[in-house]
C-alpha cells in the first residue's frame, strides 16, 4: 500500500499544518483535516487549479462513541469532474462542542446535507442559513444516529399542531387552541 | 411596475401542497409562498417516510442489509443491491468473477430502464397523456417480468449478494430479454409519436424548471438532472466500475436543463441501457457467479446436509455474519436518478458500524426550490415528476 499519492502530497504542501493525517485505504485519497478554518480549506480544495474538486458529493458523519477521542467525524466526499479524482475529507469533531463551519456558501447543495447531519447526529454547522431538522419533526428529542441513542426508544406522541396556512376545521378549533396554548409554539 | 387598468390583489398567499397530494407520489410537502399563481418561495419538507435505514443497518449483519437496500429506491432496487455489494467488496478487497460482473451490469441496466420508464410514464400521465403513460407502464411490465424471472420477485429483489449473485441467469433469459426489448422499442416509438411533437406536452415541459449548469453543480445534482444541463458526469463513464468500460454506449446530454431535456435524456438512456444489455448478453463469459472464498460464500446445500464441516460453515456465516475487515470506504454507482453512493464503516464485529447512502433524490429535493421559483403552481407537477423523487430513498 503506497502511503502517498500526487493529490495527497500536493494537499499537504498547500495546507500543511491543517492536515492531521493522510491515508490511502483501498486506493482512495483520504485526508484528516483540522476543523478550524474549515471553509477556507475547502475553498482551496475547490478553487486551487491543482486540486479542482468542484463537486461536493456527500456530507455525512460517523459517531465513534467510546471508541475515538474526538467523538464525531464529519465526512465529506469531493469529486473533481475534470481531473476524474475523488477525495474524502474526514474532520474530527469533539463531543463537548459539536460544531463545524458550514459549506453552504461554497456549495448551496450542502444546505440539505448539513441539515440532515444536524438532525440525525446533532452536529451544528456555524454559518448555516437555516439549520432545521429535515427528516424528523421539530418536536423530536435527541439525535437518533448517535450511538448512545437506544434503537428501541419511543418518542412521546406529538399533539396535532396548527400551522399557518392550514385549513382548520371549526370542530377541532378549540382543541387546537388549547394545544397551541400549552405548547407555546413559536411560529 | 404599475400595471394599467385594474389590478388583481397581489397579497402573498401561503399554501401547503402535500404531503398526500396526487402528484407528490411518495410523500413530500411543499410549503409555498404564492403571488397569484406564481411561486415566490418553496420550502420542501421531507422525511414523511423516514424509517431509520441507517440505524436499522447498524443492528443487522452485513448480509441482512441487502433487503433494506431494496427498499431505498424501489423503482430500481437492483442498482441499490449492486452498489451496496460493491462497497462491501471494496472494503473486503474482493473481486467477483467476470460472469458475475456481467450479470450485475445486466441487472443494473434492467433496473435503470425500469426507473426511467416509471419516471417518464408517470410524468406523462400527470400531464394528461394517459395513453403514453400506460404504454410506458406496459413496457415497464415486461421489465418487471424479466426481473421476476431473474430474481423470483418483482420489486423486493434481494438478488445480489456480497461476493456474487444469488443464482445464475435462468434458462431462456436471453430470449425473453430480446422479446421484451422488441416490445419496449415499439412502445417507445409510439410514445415518441404521441409526445415528442405534442403541443401540450412541449408547452408544459419546455423551458419549465430550468436550471443553469453552475446551479446544478453547486447544488450537488447528479444523474439526468445534471446531464440535462450539459455536464457530462455519469459515474459509469467517469469512474468506470464493474465491466462498464467494455461496452459501447453514449451518455445523452441536454443543453437547457429544463424538464423537456430531462425527459429526453431519460428516454435516450433507456435505449443506451438496452444496448448495454444486448452487448453484455452477447459477450457473457462462462464461469462461476460467486467468488472463490469460503469466508463469504455459503456452502452448497449438499455439503450442509451431509457433512459436519459444511453445516458448521453454513451456521457460522448465518449466525455470525460475514466478517468485514475494519475500515471505511465510499463507493458510488450510477443509480437511476444519479450518483448512488454507499459510505460504510466496519469495526470487524460482523455488523456494519455505519452505512450511509448518498441519496440522489434527497439532494435533488434540496435544489427543488431553485427549479420551481418563478414558475407557476401547475409547473410543480412536471418538474417534480422529472426529479423522480422516490420516498424510500429520499427519506430513508
Amino acid at each position: 500500500m503506497s502511503e502517498t499519492s500526487s493529490v495527497l502530497s500536493y494537499i499537504q504542501e498547500k495546507l500543511g499544518g491543517k492536515i492531521l493525517g493522510a491515508l490511502r485505504p483501498q486506493g482512495d485519497d483520504v485526508v484528516l483535516l483540522e476543523r478550524t478554518g474549515l471553509r477556507e480549506s475547502f475553498r482551496i480544495f475547490k478553487e486551487d487549479p491543482g486540486l479542482d474538486f468542484n463537486f461536493l458529493s456527500d456530507i455525512t458523519a460517523v459517531d465513534y462513541w467510546k471508541r475515538q477521542d474526538p467523538r464525531f467525524e464529519v465526512v465529506y466526499q469531493l469529486t473533481s469532474l475534470l481531473k476524474r479524482t475523488k477525495l474524502r475529507v474526514r474532520v474530527p469533531v469533539p463531543e463537548n462542542e459539536p460544531e463545524v463551519e458550514s459549506l453552504t456558501p461554497l456549495w448551496p447543495g450542502a444546505n440539505f446535507l448539513e441539515r440532515e447531519v444536524w438532525d440525525l447526529f446533532g452536529v451544528r454547522f456555524s454559518g448555516h442559513p437555516d439549520l432545521r431538522r429535515v427528516l424528523l419533526y421539530d418536536e423530536f428529542q435527541g439525535h437518533p444516529l448517535r450511538r448512545d441513542y437506544p434503537v428501541n426508544l419511543c418518542q412521546p406522541r406529538v399533539p396535532e399542531r396548527h400551522v399557518d396556512g392550514t385549513f382548520v376545521d371549526e370542530r377541532s378549533h378549540n382543541k387546537l387552541m388549547r394545544l397551541k396554548h400549552s405548547l407555546g409554539r413559536k411560529s | 411596475m404599475k400595471a394599467e387598468g385594474h389590478e388583481l390583489p397581489s397579497e402573498v398567499m401561503e399554501l401547503q401542497m402535500g404531503p398526500s397530494h396526487p402528484a407528490t407520489h411518495g410523500t413530500i410537502k411543499f410549503n409555498l409562498k404564492l403571488e397569484g399563481e406564481k411561486v415566490l418561495a418553496c420550502d420542501v419538507e421531507a422525511g414523511f417516510l423516514h424509517r431509520g435505514f441507517d440505524k436499522s443497518c447498524e443492528q443487522a449483519t452485513w448480509t441482512q442489509v441487502i433487503p433494506y437496500t431494496d427498499r431505498l429506491n424501489y423503482a430500481s432496487p437492483l442498482i441499490n443491491n449492486v452498489g451496496y455489494a460493491l462497497a462491501v467488496e471494496k472494503l473486503i478487497g474482493a473481486e467477483t468473477p467476470p460472469r458475475c460482473q456481467y450479470i450485475r451490469v445486466i441487472a443494473s441496466e434492467l433496473s435503470r430502464i425500469h426507473d426511467h420508464l416509471t419516471c417518464c410514464g408517470m410524468a406523462a400521465s400527470e400531464l394528461g397523456a394517459i395513453t403514453a403513460g400506460f404504454y410506458m407502464i406496459e413496457a415497464r411490465e415486461t421489465i418487471t417480468q424479466i426481473v421476476e424471472q431473474l430474481t423470483g420477485a418483482r420489486l423486493t429483489v434481494t438478488y445480489v449478494r456480497i461476493g456474487g449473485v444469488r443464482h445464475d441467469l435462468p434458462r431462456g433469459f436471453q430470449d425473453s430479454v430480446r422479446q421484451s426489448f422488441q416490445k419496449i422499442r415499439k412502445l417507445l416509438a409510439d410514445c415518441d409519436r404521441l409526445l415528442s411533437r405534442n403541443r401540450i406536452f412541449i408547452d408544459r415541459m419546455s423551458n419549465v424548471g430550468a436550471i443553469s449548469q453552475e446551479t446544478a453543480l453547486g447544488y450537488c445534482l447528479t444523474g439526468p438532472i445534471l446531464r440535462s444541463t450539459g455536464v457530462n458526469y455519469d459515474v459509469r463513464k467517469t469512474f468506470p466500475y464493474l465491466v462498464y468500460d467494455q461496452f459501447d454506449f453514449e451518455v445523452p446530454l441536454g443543453s437547457k436543463g429544463d424538464n423537456y431535456d430531462r425527459f429526453v435524456c431519460r428516454i435516450q438512456e433507456i435505449e443506451q441501457s438496452m444496448r448495454i444489455i444486448e452487448q453484455a448478453l452477447e459477450k457473457l463469459p462462462v464461469g462461476p457467479v460467486w467468488i472463490d472464498n469460503p469466508r463469504f460464500v455459503l456452502p452448497e446445500k449438499e455439503k450442509v446436509y451431509n457433512s459436519i464441516e459444511g453445516l458448521m460453515h453454513h451456521f457460522k456465516i448465518i449466525m455470525e455474519g460475514i466478517l468485514v475487515p475494519p475500515g471505511e470506504t465510499y463507493f458510488a454507482v450510477e443509480g437511476g436518478n444519479g450518483e448512488l453512493g454507499f459510505y460504510i464503516v466496519s469495526d470487524a464485529s460482523g455488523r456494519p458500524y455505519r452505512v450511509r447512502v448518498r441519496p440522489p433524490c434527497f439532494i435533488a429535493m434540496g435544489a427543488f426550490h431553485k427549479m420551481i421559483e418563478g414558475y407557476m403552481v401547475a409547473d410543480i407537477i412536471p418538474t417534480f415528476g422529472m426529479v423522480n423523487m422516490i420516498g424510500g430513498e429520499c427519506d430513508r
